[in-house]
């Protein structure tokens, strides 16, 4: 299972900075939006790795808020981003 | 075998996949030349990726009321990205970071000037005061 989280956490490493230099290179609000969005998507499986290998639920429910922070985050970027905002 | 160790492969397949569904929308969203190709690879570890890190994670915990938590979390992932996708390329429609070459087909063009006629006009009272004007 070390073999497991070594690859995983590697390959998340690389996914999160490739998506934080999306995040700064984003032409407009909403590039950013979307890969803020995968970021927290990153975190989510990061944390639930963590979970899965040490059979420890103690961050379950951070998840829950992650999930809906996620969701809450980009819809209200969506919603008040406007057309002459970005750039 | 026994029957931990196979569920343990099982949630290590799992784990790995996608962390590899999750690097690739990292590649992805680096790489794609607009924002409408970036919804489409980033919709790919939000739904797919995050279920098959909780099934794997629900595999290794096994554990009535973890897996009960888990199967919320995806639940509400299924049920919130989309939404979340489609407000997101909504607001960016006309806009003039998506290329309009790269388009298949645009089923929001024919509509947009009825679309944007409503809009401009908040409720059927201030169209009627403005029709003598």
């Amino acid at each position: 299972m070390i073999v497991v989280a070594v690859t995983v956490t590697v390959l998340l490493a690389i996914a999160g900075a490739l998506v934080l230099v999306r995040i700064i290179r984003g032409p407009s609000i909403l590039d950013r939006a979307v890969a803020t969005d995968v970021l927290l998507a990153i975190v989510v499986a990061a944390i639930a790795m963590e979970a899965a290998y040490s059979r420890d639920a103690t961050a379950l429910p951070v998840l829950v808020v992650l999930a809906i922070l996620g969701f809450v985050g980009s819809v209200s970027i969506a919603r008040f981003a406007t057309r002459k905002g970005d750039q | 075998m026994s029957l931990d160790a196979v569920l343990d492969t099982v949630a290590a397949g799992c784990l790995v996949a996608g962390a590899m569904l999750c690097l690739a929308a990292g590649v992805a969203l680096l790489r794609f030349p607009d924002l409408l190709f970036r919804l489409h690879a980033a919709a790919k570890p939000q739904v797919l990726g995050l279920l098959l890190v909780l099934l794997g994670c629900a595999l290794r915990l096994r554990n009535g009321v973890d897996i009960t938590t888990l199967v919320l979390i995806g639940l509400f992932q299924l049920a919130s990205a989309p939404v979340a996708a489609h407000m997101v390329g909504r607001t960016a429609y006309p806009h003039r970071d998506i290329g309009r070459d790269l388009l298949i087909t645009d089923e929001l063009a024919p509509d947009w000037e009825r679309i944007n006629a409503n809009r401009g006009v908040p409720s059927p009272p201030a169209q009627a005061s403005q029709g003598p004007g």
